[in-house]
């Protein structure tokens, strides 16, 4: 058996799109990013990002009546890497009109201090807002086999790793 | 932690003092009690986030929400908000434009400018 400890470490996470997970998996994220070294000053922003991400992906499946898990896969070679990949349609990471109109939304609340409507369209919009402002390192990709959205997410490791 | 919430009156204004995290499982307790005060006739309604430990973008929604419906019966939503990593929040997603914030419940029900 090999002693080194290993150059990266996994912590794989799936859960049902159920809003009470969200917490939970925020709580695991902040733990498993301190392990890994992100400094203390970042944690908040983690914990945001991926409430963020988790929280659309939920939205998602629940629009499209889906009860299967949402992924969490979280590593840690050289970044602390995200990666939550929810089972919608292909393609919805682009053509999203929840996402889409939200995201315009938004920004005339912002201009005219008028507010929409839909409070759900625009959450998704401030939460794609939120996830843009606060990750420099933020792709959307479609999923692996062309189903589902992955959105990946990854911050510096700033410290040496903690027991 | 849960979200708790609690109303008391100061000078003309209802004050909804929250606590705990807003998130997308609590923000519809949010959203229910906005509705109701709405409802009841509130027009001059103080959300304090003073001791709100985590704040989401469906928190965001109910109170872009809440303001809707109050403008809507002429009324006016306040918020106090006297921590910078909520306030980012509001900064990133362009809403410190939209909200008029305090960052104490005396300076939002005395209509004295935020910052002030």
């Amino acid at each position: 058996m090999n002693s080194t400890p290993p150059a990266s470490s996994t912590v794989h996470l799936a859960f049902s799109p159920d809003p009470a997970y969200v917490r939970t998996i925020r709580l695991v994220a902040a733990a498993v990013a301190r392990r890994a070294g992100v400094a203390d000053e970042l944690l908040d922003e983690v914990r945001l990002a991926i409430g963020e991400a988790c929280t659309r992906a939920v939205a998602l499946h629940r629009r499209y009546g889906l009860t299967d898990p949402i992924d969490v896969m979280m590593t840690d070679g050289g970044r602390f890497t995200v990666q939550v990949t929810d089972r919608g349609p292909a393609g919805s990471a682009r053509d999203d009109p929840g996402e889409t109109t939200g995201a315009i939304m938004v920004q005339v609340a912002a201009e005219t201090g008028l507010p929409p409507v839909d409070e759900e369209a625009l959450s998704a919009g401030v939460g794609l807002a939120l996830l843009k402002g606060l990750v420099s390192d933020l792709a959307v990709a479609s999923g692996a086999g062309g189903s589902g959205t992955e959105v990946r997410m990854s911050w510096p490791l700033g410290r040496t790793r903690s027991p | 932690m849960e979200l708790s919430l609690a109303t008391r009156s100061v000078s003309d204004h209802t004050v909804l003092e929250v606590g705990g995290e807003i998130d997308v499982y609590t923000a519809p307790r949010l959203r229910e009690r906005l509705i109701e005060m709405v409802g009841a006739g509130e027009t001059r309604v103080v959300v304090d986030l003073g001791r709100v430990e985590f704040l989401d973008s469906t928190g965001l929604g109910v109170l872009v929400g809440a303001h809707r419906r109050l403008r809507a019966s002429s009324g006016s939503l306040t918020l106090v908000c006297p921590h910078e990593r909520l306030l980012k929040i509001f900064r990133i997603t362009g809403l410190d434009s939209v909200f008029d914030i305090h960052g104490s419940v005396e300076s939002a029900t005395t209509g004295t400018p935020a910052g002030a």
